[in-house]
């Protein structure tokens, strides 16, 4: 089983971030894992992405062009890539950011204004891990316990809250059901 | 019978491959006589440039290293910061310091490596037949001014050391002669002190010599130590552009 | 063995302090300016010199310089820094010194891009500078296989006194994979020949490339070449995968080699019997794996991040005894599965029989 994963936003949403923590994640379930960013002048303040593998088998090109799951935390974003998601995949939306509804009937799209509940829950910037529950909610890819873990292995020990944060946010997202 | 004269125990017993009457040889001299007298041969690794000194490794009987044309800087650079207890130095002409190695040199400054820089200026690419150098003079003819200097087409000759004196990274510029007994002994208190500068790690060293190039400057020797002083020195005024430590440490420490 | 996460720019520095290097110097370029800030923070604690030199001329003279002194010397760039550092390298093979040089390719020529790209194989196994000689260029595919080669390309370095380089790309670069440490190399050959000061112990070394006489400088020649012979014969790696009953062997290096063996699976699936040589060196070139692994197929395809630069080995290696076709990105895109596996069936007839 491979999971080819696209995270996509603006600069400073924390796409590397969850990327990171998902790839992490996986590294805890012992699966084979990649992570690969957009880098150079995209990153400044512009568009940014993030390829994540997880895989059972060893993992050919980390580059995914075609994802099994789209994180879309802005407009521009879900319309470069909807269409490139296989048949079968999944769309995960911030929906206070994007407005756009997905076409497609042959994918299961999910929307969580998740940008909004970060506010709500005084959770700035941790919009992209709500999006991470949703995502493990809904596929199952990721245990929460396995997310603790990688949190852990990930947010160094001295900021311990940042890591509570975290384990907030993601299960807002699980919980949240739209 | 009291020896009374011998060559430095650092200078290397075989015919060195310079014109006659050049200066190189009476700087090689200066440089092994401050390495013998300080007693550092063992601990000394000499850079060579490209250049008439580009054989000079045959001459330091300390450990030598070849750099490519205006490199010299920055493979002492990398032997000094590997090797911070050894003494390290370059020695290099005017076409190779002062043109293509100018980044080098410049930053080698002001980055403050503790390394000594011997300077060779006398005015002309030596070794590949008298072409313009950097600090060819307004006026001089050469193989590639054949009509004189032009600063108007030419530009302007370098001032190495007044330059390399203004930055804070330089702990010594000094600029000497050997066209005269009195400015060899000038010379060599210079670069003794440059190089116990380097002991005190007190940053970059760099002592400029002006030497002569009787070859290509079509003199003889004699002429050629005249036009050292009476056209030289006007425009390079000797003296020391900067002495200080580069490095003072700060107080309480 | 604990595995992380790390970027593949960053596990090549950390590999580096691990196989005993003790100084860095590098000039910033995207996309590998992590290798520099990496070190520059480590090496404070490790114990080591990182300096970021003015130019990449000046970096890879400092190379020269403390390597001169028998010290495992390192810099790293990308495809145009590496063009300013030829001289040096040079050079460096001139004065038969050891040293490692990391070049993470990025799209060119010119300033190109700075996207993944392969298109300095050419200059990397061909003409690093002027004169006759080679260096070492090994070609790792994950960031595990880099931190591995790290160590295997100093030892390298060191027992043939050559230069060797490892030549990445911005995808190995960037990317981030599960990656383990070796411990800290202890033990390292004796380099009597080193310019550290003879102590009074011994004659003067001269670290030269300089040989006005001709026939002295031929000779020097042609005993690093010797060298070369032995390093031909012995030293050539290759992985190969299913090319035992393979009707069309892939011939891909480096990130190219991962989508090539992602396509010749699909390939398999799909009932073709496709297979991947992935050459590990460049320089010397697998000639002999590549002979063996292609001994049963039909044809070959040679996949590359380039317009075909190693398709010219690979043609030398057969002798041109089978068809070698090729496919090709360049300039920073990068081929996927389904364009190669595309390309696979155009010349096997789409599995049909």
């Amino acid at each position: 089983m491979t999971h080819d994963i696209l995270l996509a936003g603006f600069g400073g949403q924390g796409i590397l971030f969850a990327g990171k923590i998902l790839a992490y994640s996986g590294l805890m379930d012992e699966k084979e894992v990649s992570w690969l960013p957009s880098y150079g002048p995209e990153m400044r303040g512009g568009t940014c992405n993030c390829s994540v593998c997880i895989s059972d088998a060893p993992i050919g090109s980390p580059l995914v062009t075609e994802p099994s799951i789209l994180i879309a935390m802005n407009t521009p974003s879900l319309e470069k890539f909807v269409d490139k998601v296989k048949p079968g995949g999944t769309i995960i939306v911030d929906s206070t950011m994007v407005d756009a509804k997905v076409e497609r009937t042959d994918v299961n799209t999910y929307y969580v204004p998740a940008s909004q509940l970060a506010v709500d829950n005084e959770l700035a910037g941790g919009a992209n891990i709500i999006l991470l529950g949703k995502l493990f909610k809904e596929t199952g890819i990721v245990s929460p316990e396995t997310f603790k873990k990688a949190i852990e292995k990930v947010v160094p020990a001295k900021k311990a809250a940042l890591a509570a944060n975290n384990l907030r946010a993601v299960q807002l997202g699980m919980d949240y059901n739209g | 019978m009291a020896v009374v004269f011998e060559k430095p125990k650092s200078l290397a017993d075989v015919t060195l491959h310079y014109c006659p009457g050049c200066t190189h040889g009476i700087i090689h001299r200066l440089v092994c006589e401050v390495i013998d007298e300080m007693g550092i041969e063992g601990d000394t690794i000499g850079v060579c440039p490209v250049g008439c000194s580009v054989m000079a490794y045959d001459y330091f009987t300390c450990d030598m290293i070849e750099a490519a044309h205006g490199r010299a800087p920055a493979v002492a650079t990398g032997v000094k910061r590997t090797n911070p207890d050894k003494y390290v130095f370059t020695y290099q002409g005017d076409g190779d310091l002062a043109a293509i190695g100018t980044a080098e040199t410049v930053h080698a400054a002001t980055r403050g490596e503790n390394i000594v820089v011997i300077f060779v200026n006398n005015t002309t690419y030596g070794m590949t037949g008298g072409q313009m150098a950097p600090t060819t003079l307004p006026g001089q003819v050469t193989q590639t001014t054949p009509y004189g200097r032009d600063p108007k087409l030419m530009g302007y000759p370098v001032r190495v050391c007044e330059m390399l004196a203004t930055l804070s990274g330089t702990a010594l510029a000094q600029r000497v002669a050997v066209n005269s007994v009195p400015h060899i002994r000038e010379a060599k208190k210079a670069i003794r002190k440059a190089f116990e500068n380097q002991r005190d790690k007190k940053g970059f060293s760099i002592v400029e010599v002006l030497s002569t190039c009787p070859t290509n400057w079509g003199m003889s020797p004699v002429d050629a130590l005249k036009r050292l002083e009476d056209e030289m020195i006007p425009y390079y005024p000797l003296g020391v552009f900067k002495d200080t430590n580069a490095f003072p440490e700060k107080e309480g420490e | 063995m604990e595995r992380n996460l790390m970027k593949g720019n960053e596990a090549l520095a950390e590999a580096a302090i691990r196989a005993g290097c003790k100084c860095f110097f590098g000039y910033p370029i995207t996309p590998q300016t992590e290798i520099s800030a990496y070190l520059a923070k480590r090496f404070k604690q490790a114990g080591g010199v990182f300096l970021q030199a003015e130019s990449e001329i000046a970096a890879i003279n400092m190379v020269l310089g403390a390597a001169s002194t028998g010290v495992r010397a390192m810099t790293s760039s990308s495809s145009p820094g590496i063009s300013l550092k030829s001289e040096g390298i040079s050079y460096i093979a001139g004065s038969d010194l050891p040293c490692v040089i990391i070049n993470v390719q990025r799209g060119g020529p010119g300033l190109g891009g700075i996207q993944p790209s392969q298109a300095d194989y050419w200059q990397a196994t061909r003409a690093l500078g002027h004169g006759d000689f080679h260096l070492l260029v090994y070609a790792p595919c994950s960031v595990q296989e880099m931190v591995d080669t790290v160590t295997k390309a100093f030892d390298m370095a060191d027992k043939f006194r050559m230069p060797a380089m490892i030549l990445a790309d911005g995808l190995l670069g960037q990317m981030m994979e599960p990656v383990s440490f070796p411990e800290p190399k202890t033990d390292f050959p004796e380099k009597p020949w080193a310019a550290n000061g003879h102590g009074n112990k011994r004659e003067h070394n001269i670290i030269n490339s300089l040989f006005l006489q001709p026939d002295v400088l031929e000779k020097s020649v042609k005993d690093r070449f010797e060298r070369y012979e032995e390093i031909k014969a012995n030293h050539a790696e290759a992985e190969l995968y299913m090319t035992e009953d393979a009707d069309i062997v892939l011939t891909a290096y480096g990130a190219t080699a991962r989508v090539a063996k992602s396509a010749v699976n699909m390939a398999r699936e799909q009932g073709i019997k496709a297979g991947l040589i992935r050459p590990i060196t460049l320089w010397p070139f697998p000639v002999k794996q590549i002979n063996e692994g292609s001994k049963n197929a039909k044809s070959i395809l040679c996949v590359e991040m380039s317009m075909g630069q190693m398709i010219d080995d690979v043609k030398l290696a057969i002798n041109c005894s089978k068809p070698v076709e090729f496919f090709g990105r360049t300039g920073g895109v990068i081929p996927t599965p389904a364009e190669v596996l595309e390309e696979i069936k155009k010349y096997t007839n789409g599995g049909a029989k």
